[in-house]
């Protein structure tokens, strides 16, 4: 068991820098996801830690070592890859005691560990299979066994669920929490699932050009982001960002969107954004799911605004509509029952107490 | 965590100095194992394949007791022997008459074979692959017991439908004919196999597509099949171009060149003049002359080979 | 390495196009028809080494139908296999494959790995290198190596020119770099998280090579060493150059040569000589046919 360090990590290949200066503190038994679109070098960093890529400059810790040199089998490292890699000559018992076996570990120990694994992710009865006999679902689980036998410091997931159909994706997925849950092993996870770094991480590392943009649990990302990226990154239908003004109008600030239509800020917000210069060019951000049709009751900050329908989409217990706001696409998300249709007018209600101000040239979230 | 991190930094520092060295040589290890691995498949290489090759070129600059320089002397001796002229024309009707028959016959034998049912296919393809396994050597033995002036099975046929006797070996085009039949037989079972590798990979749907369109069978072919396996017909061309030019055993053990050098080629040509007739340097000039067409050839099958590569 | 699965290729066109069958039915006749034509071609040699290996001399001279054995007789592969002569020409031959199997693999498996998967200076050339090798034919070399090993020879007085192992030097210029090709080939086509895991799982280069990439590859392997094996057993060239004393011959050229001797073609011995020295490749084709395919059409194919 140990913690992680990454101090100013770079990797360049000859004059592209994939991953440009990263620092990240990962602490022990902490489930820790790299997440980001592709290119990002989230699997670059990965690898890096892993040790099958050699870091052009920085330090990379494991347990307070620099691994920096350390050839990959003595980092005490596990690794699931996304294809699985498991080596289709050998059995799932052999393959879970290759590294073992290697290591000349005592036979009884070796047999007593696979057994123990094997129970865990409940393929006991699959260990005399070759990995072409197995399902998806159950390569995954060989390839986590191979990881957990080992016993390492540092567990590492390399998109390992990609592979997998939507279904088998979930079911997974919970899998992996439960392991994590009983090993308690320290576990670097990379996906461009948002959705999965959002339910397995105990703090989410979102990475975007090399860099990473924020580091937090998965609740701060989703209600406080930092950047526009983020913002757009986490949550899905993703957050509407949508170009605006502030203005002062009847001693109140007002956020104004079009010609025709101005919200006054809620008190809260007015006062944080009382310092930002009026008429600058910023973008409201706002999710869906605050954007909903009017309720009843007037609330305080709940404002409401005629919209012309475009696209409806009907989910079951929600329906996703799709509007043009400021020459803008913007999505809502109103009740099955509030009458949404194609084409026509409804009046919704835009919840400003959650929403987000940021600046349109630096995209940092205000 | 940040504190400890920063703690420990004035503790890094050197190591990690110490370390990039390091990681220098793991890399530079790597590469010297890598080297180390290659080293017997260079040495092979450049002791047994390019050090012959450009000792041929010297040798071939010698005089017959090789101890004389003469330059192109042996080529310009060769130019002015009707005998080698002989040779250079029938190399190239034998090799350029032997790949058109092979290709033409593997082809439609491929397609023969592509169009029964499935499980019947290994079992043909299975017999007619059986020239290619025996060794050639081995097999022209059996032609030429086959086209033996008196004991002939085939003119033994033949007599019943009244022709013949025909002196497979012992007329010059006879004889030409013979060694270019026996070599077709033996080739053509490598086209077949490669050409069915490639049927088989045409998508069903491009036929039954091409089908709705209103193609008929030969349609289908010209504008479905042939298009598809472009690349590997000019591959395996090329490549038999190869070995049919540089061909020794077919030629050697059915008429070992006669009648009077009328099916003599390239390697069988040098063998009797270099090996049998001791002039080591012009049978080396001999050989050296298939290099033009070999190369050519064999840039042509680089290009398209990458281009699979490529592909794939 | 698609290649290998070619013949379990189970869909063909049995489509149905309507109208189409009745077509179809004439088409699959006219196959067969042709092919029937085509197999009797294909093996009419092999067929007519048989029955003429059976045949008795008197039965030969005596000019009797060709393609009938009337009195059948089993008295030259009698005499062949009781020779001393013939067994140590196949002694020869069998030593000379074995040994340049082994020693091809030894060199085409190391390298083949390091081509495929650690790039360094010069990798790319290298490979193309062992290709165009691949395509210098046996007999644009012969006689730069005869002189090359005669002068070894007078040089070291090392003498190998007429040494059945003098072989062992040469063929591997013919198998190597075919093998190393599709070795390569081969060990490009496994993917390269297996090398990874194993390497996190504490494997050396070493233990990569041979206990992942080898048994992995095994295919691959089966082919290349058919190839190896075949083409060191048909080879004529070479040993008809580099030994001529009947106790150094190799089965190819022992055959051709000691047993044309003069105007008395035994044919009955010849024949059966051809059918034995064939018989080997032949039995490895009928029980390894997948691979001995897959390594003949992997040549052309670039992994």
């Amino acid at each position: 068991m140990a913690e992680v360090n990454l101090r100013k990590v770079v990797k360049r290949y000859d004059d592209v820098e994939a991953v440009r200066g990263i620092d990240l503190d990962i602490a022990d038994h902490e489930f820790v996801v790299l997440v980001g679109p592709s290119g990002c070098g989230k699997s670059t960093t990965l690898r890096m830690i892993a040790g099958l890529e050699d870091i052009s400059d920085g330090d990379i810790s494991i347990g307070g070592d620099v691994v920096n040199d350390v050839p990959p089998k003595d980092r005490d490292i596990a690794m699931v890859f996304q294809n699985y890699a498991l080596y289709p000559h050998m059995t799932v018992a052999e393959n879970m005691s290759f590294g073992l076996r290697l290591k000349h570990y005592p036979k009884a120990e070796i047999k007593s560990r696979v057994a123990e694994a094997a129970r865990m992710l409940d393929i006991a009865d699959l260990v005399d299979r070759k990995p072409k006999q197995l399902s998806g679902g159950q390569r995954q689980r060989v390839a986590m066994g191979r990881a957990i036998v080992r016993n390492p410091k540092v567990f590492l997931f390399d998109e390992p669920l990609s592979n997998l159909d939507a279904k088998l994706r979930v079911q997974m997925r919970i899998e992996i929490k439960k392991v994590h849950q009983k090993v308690r092993t320290t576990t670097v996870y990379v996906t461009h699932d948002q959705v999965e770094a959002m339910t397995l991480a105990d703090r989410v590392v979102v990475m975007n050009k090399g860099r990473i943009e924020q580091i937090g649990t998965p609740n701060e990302l989703y209600h406080n982001p930092a950047t526009r990226f983020v913002a757009g990154f986490i949550g899905s239908p993703a957050m509407n960002f949508v170009p605006c003004r502030l203005e002062e109008a009847e001693g109140r600030l007002h956020l104004r969107l079009t010609d025709r239509i101005s919200f006054p800020l809620p008190p809260a917000r007015a006062a944080r954004y009382q310092s930002v210069s009026r008429n600058e060019p910023l973008q409201l951000g706002i999710r869906p799911e605050h954007i909903t049709e009017t309720k009843p009751h007037a609330e305080p900050g709940i404002e409401p605004f005629e919209a012309l329908l475009e696209v409806t989409e009907p989910m079951g217990m929600e329906t996703l509509v799709y509007f043009t706001l400021n020459e803008t696409p913007v999505c809502g998300r109103v009740s099955p029952n509030a009458g949404a249709r194609d084409g026509s007018p409804l009046r919704m209600a835009m919840d400003l107490n959650n929403m987000h101000l940021l600046n349109e040239t630096t995209g940092l979230v205000i | 965590m940040v504190d400890a991190a920063i703690g420990e930094d004035s503790v890094v520092r050197p190591r990690r100095a110490a370390g990039r060295k390091g990681l220098r040589h793991a890399l530079k290890r790597k590469s010297t194992v890598a080297f180390l691995l290659t080293l017997p498949l260079i040495l092979l290489i450049t002791l047994l394949v390019v050090y012959p090759a450009i000792y041929s070129v010297h040798l071939a600059t010698l005089n017959k007791s090789m101890q004389r320089f003469v330059g192109f002397g042996n080529f310009e001796f060769l130019s002015k022997r009707d005998t080698f002229w002989l040779v250079v024309k029938q190399s190239c009707i034998f090799a350029i008459t032997a790949v058109v028959f092979k290709a033409l016959i593997g082809f439609i034998v491929a397609h023969f074979v592509h169009n029964i049912p499935a499980k019947g296919q290994r079992k043909w393809r299975g017999m007619l692959l059986v020239p290619w396994v025996i060794p050639p050597a081995m097999s022209t033995l059996a032609w030429l017991w086959l086209f033996d002036p008196s004991y002939s099975a085939f003119n033994y046929t033949l007599a019943f439908f009244g022709i013949g006797p025909i002196p497979w070996t012992g007329d010059a085009g006879w004889a030409r004919f013979s060694v270019i039949l026996v070599n077709i037989w033996y080739g053509a079972p490598f086209f077949m196999i490669m050409y069915l590798a490639s049927l088989k990979s045409v998508p069903d749907q491009l036929y039954e597509a091409a089908a709705i369109d209103g193609a008929n069978w030969w349609q289908r072919i010209w504008y479905v099949t042939l298009p598809m396996m472009r690349n590997i017909i000019a591959i395996t061309t090329l490549f038999s171009l190869i070995v049919t030019f540089a061909n020794f055993d077919i030629v050697r053990i059915l008429t070992a060149g006669g009648p009077l050098d009328k099916t003599h080629i390239f390697a069988t040509w040098a063998f009797r003049v270099g090996i049998e007739g001791s002039d080591i340097p012009l049978g080396a000039s001999v050989s050296l002359f298939m290099v033009p067409i070999l190369a050519v050839a064999a840039i042509f099958i680089l290009r398209d080979v990458n281009k699979r590569g490529n592909e794939s | 390495m698609s290649t290998l699965t070619v013949d379990k290729a189970g869909p063909t066109r049995n489509v149905k196009y309507g109208s189409m069958s009745r077509d179809r039915a004439w088409a699959l006749r006219w196959s067969y028809f042709f092919l029937t034509l085509f197999a009797i071609f294909s093996l009419v040699p092999p067929l007519y080494m048989l029955i003429t290996s059976l045949k008795g001399s008197a039965e030969i001279s005596a000019a009797t139908n060709p393609w009938w054995v009337f009195h059948p007789t089993l008295e030259n592969y009698v005499g062949l296999l009781t020779s001393n002569q013939f067994q140590r020409f196949f002694f020869n031959s069998a030593m000379v494959s074995i040994v340049v199997v082994i020693i091809t693999m030894l060199i085409s498996i190391p390298a083949a790995f390091a081509l495929s998967r650690m790039k360094f200076w010069g990798s790319a050339t290298l490979a193309t290198g062992v290709f165009l090798t691949y395509l210098i034919p046996d007999s644009l070399l012969f006689i730069p190596l005869f002189k090359m090993f005669a002068l070894i020879g007078d040089v070291t007085g090392i003498q190998l020119i007429n040494r059945w192992y003098v072989l062992l030097f040469i063929y591997p210029t013919l198998t190597v770099p075919f093998c190393t090709w599709i070795m390569i080939g081969y060990f490009a086509s496994i993917p390269k998280e297996l090398d990874e895991a194993a390497i996190i799982d504490g494997a050396s280069w070493l233990q990569t090579l041979t206990r992942i990439f080898i048994p992995v590859a095994l295919p691959g392997l089966i082919a290349a060493t058919i190839f190896a094996f075949t083409v060191s057993w048909a080879q004529f060239l070479y040993p008809l150059v580099f030994t001529t004393s009947a106790d150094q011959l190799v089965l190819p050229v022992g055959i051709v040569t000691t047993l044309i001797k003069g105007d008395v073609f035994n044919w009955g011995q010849i024949m059966t000589g051809a059918l034995l020295g064939a018989a080997p490749p032949l039995i490895i084709y009928a029980f390894l046919m997948d691979y001995y395919i897959a390594g003949l059409t992997a040549g052309a194919t670039k992994g």
